[in-house]
């Protein structure tokens, strides 16, 4: 069909077509990347057609709990955030960043493999895509740059899904980052299924998703399917957990010694579980290496976690040595020196780290105990 | 890419890649602190500069990098210097270097001391231990343009005679008009006759004019405490009191998270921050 004119391009979408958008996708050379069922939990991993992604699931997220349970439609994307977040391929949890040997007395570097995949991401929330956003923004905003994020950044093709229903854990709607993506998409899709129809409404969002979805079979919604997608999507904004994303910041930096920060941590573990569930934390060590002759040097980078015991060590002393100034360090650092750092909050409100935290701490109940909101 | 000197282009996400450098000479100041001389590495193409107070992330082939600042001449392009204390595994790796060996340099990365708004006035450095290391540029600024500032004071704790670091240069600049250098031990020996105590006592031998000088202050964090104090006592405004932070380091330039102070990447806003910047945060335990 003739595309529709106008700012907003909307499109219906068969699951044929969804497929069809992949073949595309496969066919000019990306790797699909997407939710799969794995390991009693959804898992992002490649894809090779619809048929991989967990259709007929959904799980059930509370403090400390995830499980997934089987639904009674045949929806593709009728679940919340996965445990591991997208971060992982643009930022990868493991990374050579350069590996030296010895020649004579001097040194030299070899060379190094880079990744080259070009990445679809399928079915990307709209938290995640902020959060993806927000990296961005982490790590091309010193002087001095790692590129690498944005080396892989550039080259994605991301189809986001907006969510109909929300996760027990979820706030996005507080922090002003979902259920509607609204940007930063090359397509996003709507999920639609009732007892008569499964269909798709897809909001282009960028030439790329354009010319993509262009000799895909698709169709032009009538009014009522677009309303009806944007009333489930406005379904999903009601969500139990908020957090004040205008005051937050400031209050806690304002309250730095309240008493319920000794109060979590005789709770928090420390374990550092929150800091790798959360797409936006960044923090990494560095780790060096030599091979057994000696000859062959290796650096690589690690994602790190503020909880960790020498994250703030030198040789003098221990900035951190308490739990307290660790969980301080992360809640504060998410939700209001991120603001002065980077302009904006470093949570999305996913609620990952909710239901990640073996003792389901919540992060919205902190804040409101600390805040006093 | 296998010559052995590589130009580290930001492009390609290699601002995390270091250039070599070659030692051109070690020379030991104590019994655990050293000097590396290095032939100054070429950075994008372009020759080494830096301001004093900057620092470089310093590799150590297969052992790791450390936070150095660079201690030498800012106007002396050919070589940089590097004092090194040897306190865990990076910096003893540096000490069993040799000349002719490689090592790694990063950098330069962070703030610097702020010459500028010193022009004009009377100096004053308080510094404790390897915190010299950073001033010491600082010091040959402002000895090469001697006429722009006003007199330069020196305050210098070490823990023992054994352990001054720049001895000989500290006694030429004694020498030097309007130049004073006093220096304070924690423990003397038979053969010290200067001063024993913490810095900060030191303030009682000199006179300052608080309206008319800047202070500049590195050490250890307790040092620097009672040093802010002691010359916010003596008159000083916040504005005028300049210090230099350590904190955890594995990036350098605002990456990997570890040496955040509140809102402050100390990397690369600071380590060098006009006190009102961090004064409010350096008054909370553990932040
Ligand atoms: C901006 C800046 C400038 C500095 N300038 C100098 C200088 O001119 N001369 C000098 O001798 N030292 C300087 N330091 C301190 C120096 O970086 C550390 O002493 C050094 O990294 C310790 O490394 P190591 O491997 O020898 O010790 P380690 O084996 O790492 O261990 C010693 C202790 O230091 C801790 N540590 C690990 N990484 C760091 C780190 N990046 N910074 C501080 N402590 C760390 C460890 O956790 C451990 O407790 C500077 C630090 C900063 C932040
Ligand atoms: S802090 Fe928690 S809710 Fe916010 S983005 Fe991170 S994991 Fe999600
Ligand atoms: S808040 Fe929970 S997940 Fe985070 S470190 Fe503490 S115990 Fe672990
Ligand atoms: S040292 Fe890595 S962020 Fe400052």
């Amino acid at each position: 069909m003739v595309l529709q004119s106008g700012t907003k391009r909307i499109l219906k979408l068969t699951p044929d077509g969804l497929e069809q958008i992949l073949d595309v996708l496969h066919k000019i050379g990306f790797e699909t990347i997407g939710p799969t069922l794995g390991n009693d939990a959804i898992v992002y991993e490649t894809i090779g057609s619809i048929d991989d992604l967990p259709q007929g699931w959904t799980d059930k997220q509370e403090p400390a709990a995830y499980r997934i349970i089987k639904r009674n439609d045949q929806a593709y994307f009728g679940f919340n955030a996965a445990p591991q977040s997208w971060k992982r391929f643009l930022y990868p949890p493991d990374r050579t960043l350069f590996r030296i040997r010895r020649k004579g007395k001097g040194l030299e570097f070899m060379e190094q493999e880079e990744n080259t995949a070009e990445l679809a991401l399928i079915g990307v929330r709209p938290c995640e895509l902020e959060a993806i956003t927000i990296q961005e923004r982490v790590f091309t905003s010193s002087e001095q740059r790692d590129d690498s994020y944005l080396a892989v950044r550039k080259k994605l093709f991301i189809i986001a899904v907006n969510c109909t229903s929300s996760g027990g854990n979820c706030f996005c709607a507080s922090m002003n980052t979902g259920p509607h993506a609204k940007e930063n998409f090359d397509l996003a899709l709507t999920e639609v299924v009732n007892a008569n129809e499964h269909f798709f409404i897809v909001e282009i969002g960028s030439e790329t998703g354009l010319s993509v979805i262009h000799d895909v079979e698709s169709a032009e919604p009538t009014e009522d399917e677009v309303e009806t997608a944007a009333g489930l999507v406005r379904q999903a904004e009601s969500q139990i957990r908020k957090l004040d994303l205008d005051t937050t910041p400031k209050l806690l930096s304002a309250n730095l010694e309240h008493p319920e920060w000794d109060e979590v941590s005789k709770r928090c573990l420390a374990c550092g579980n929150c800091t790798m569930v959360c797409p936006t934390c960044f923090c990494s060590t560095v780790e060096d290496t030599t091979d057994l002759s000696g000859k062959l040097a290796e650096r690589r980078r690690r994602w790190d976690s503020c909880f960790t015991l020498d994250f703030a060590k030198v040789a003098g002393g221990n900035f951190r040595t308490s739990p307290r100034s660790r969980y301080r360090q992360w809640l504060t650092h998410k939700l209001s020196s991120w603001v002065d750092q980077f302009g904006k909050s470093g949570c999305v409100g996913c609620g990952r780290c909710i239901t990640w935290c073996p003792v389901g701490i919540d992060i919205t109940a902190e804040v409101q105990k600390i805040t006093g909101t | 890419m296998s010559e052995t000197f590589v130009d580290t282009g930001t492009e390609t996400g290699t601002a995390m890649v270091p250039s070599f450098a070659t030692i051109r000479k070690i020379t030991w100041e104590t019994d655990d602190t050293f000097t590396l001389i290095i032939d100054a590495p070429q950075v994008n193409g372009l020759p080494f500069s830096f301001k004093p107070g900057q620092f470089n992330m310093v590799y150590a082939f297969g052992t790791g990098e450390s936070a150095i600042s660079i201690s030498s001449d800012p106007f002396k392009k050919s070589v940089i210097a590097h004092t090194i204390h040897r306190v865990g595994t990076v910096t003893s790796h540096l000490s069993r270097l040799k000349r002719g060996d490689m090592i790694g340099i990063r950098g330069p990365f962070g703030s610097a001391w702020p010459l500028d708004k010193a022009a004009g006035k009377d100096v004053c450095i308080v510094t404790g231990g390897i915190g010299i290391a950073p001033l010491r540029p600082t010091i040959y600024s402002l000895l090469r343009k001697r006429s722009e500032y006003g007199r330069i004071i020196i305050l210098y704790g070490a823990r023992s005679p054994l352990d001054l670091l720049y001895r000989v240069e500290l006694e030429e600049w004694s020498k030097m008009p309007d130049v004073e250098v006093i220096v304070a031990v924690d423990r003397g020996d038979s053969s010290w006759k200067g001063h024993i105590g913490v810095v900060t006592n030191l303030f009682s031998y000199i006179k300052l004019d608080p309206r008319a000088s800047i202070a500049m202050v590195c050490g250890p964090e307790v040092m620097m405490k009672f040093t802010i104090e002691e010359l916010q006592r003596r008159g000083f405004a916040q504005s005028q009191i300049h210090v230099s932070l350590e904190r955890n380091m594995k990036c350098g330039i605002g990456l990997c998270g570890h040496c955040q102070l509140g809102p402050k990447f100390i990397c690369k806003d600071g380590p060098v921050f006009a006190l009102p910047d961090v004064q409010y945060l350096l008054e909370r335990k553990e932040l």
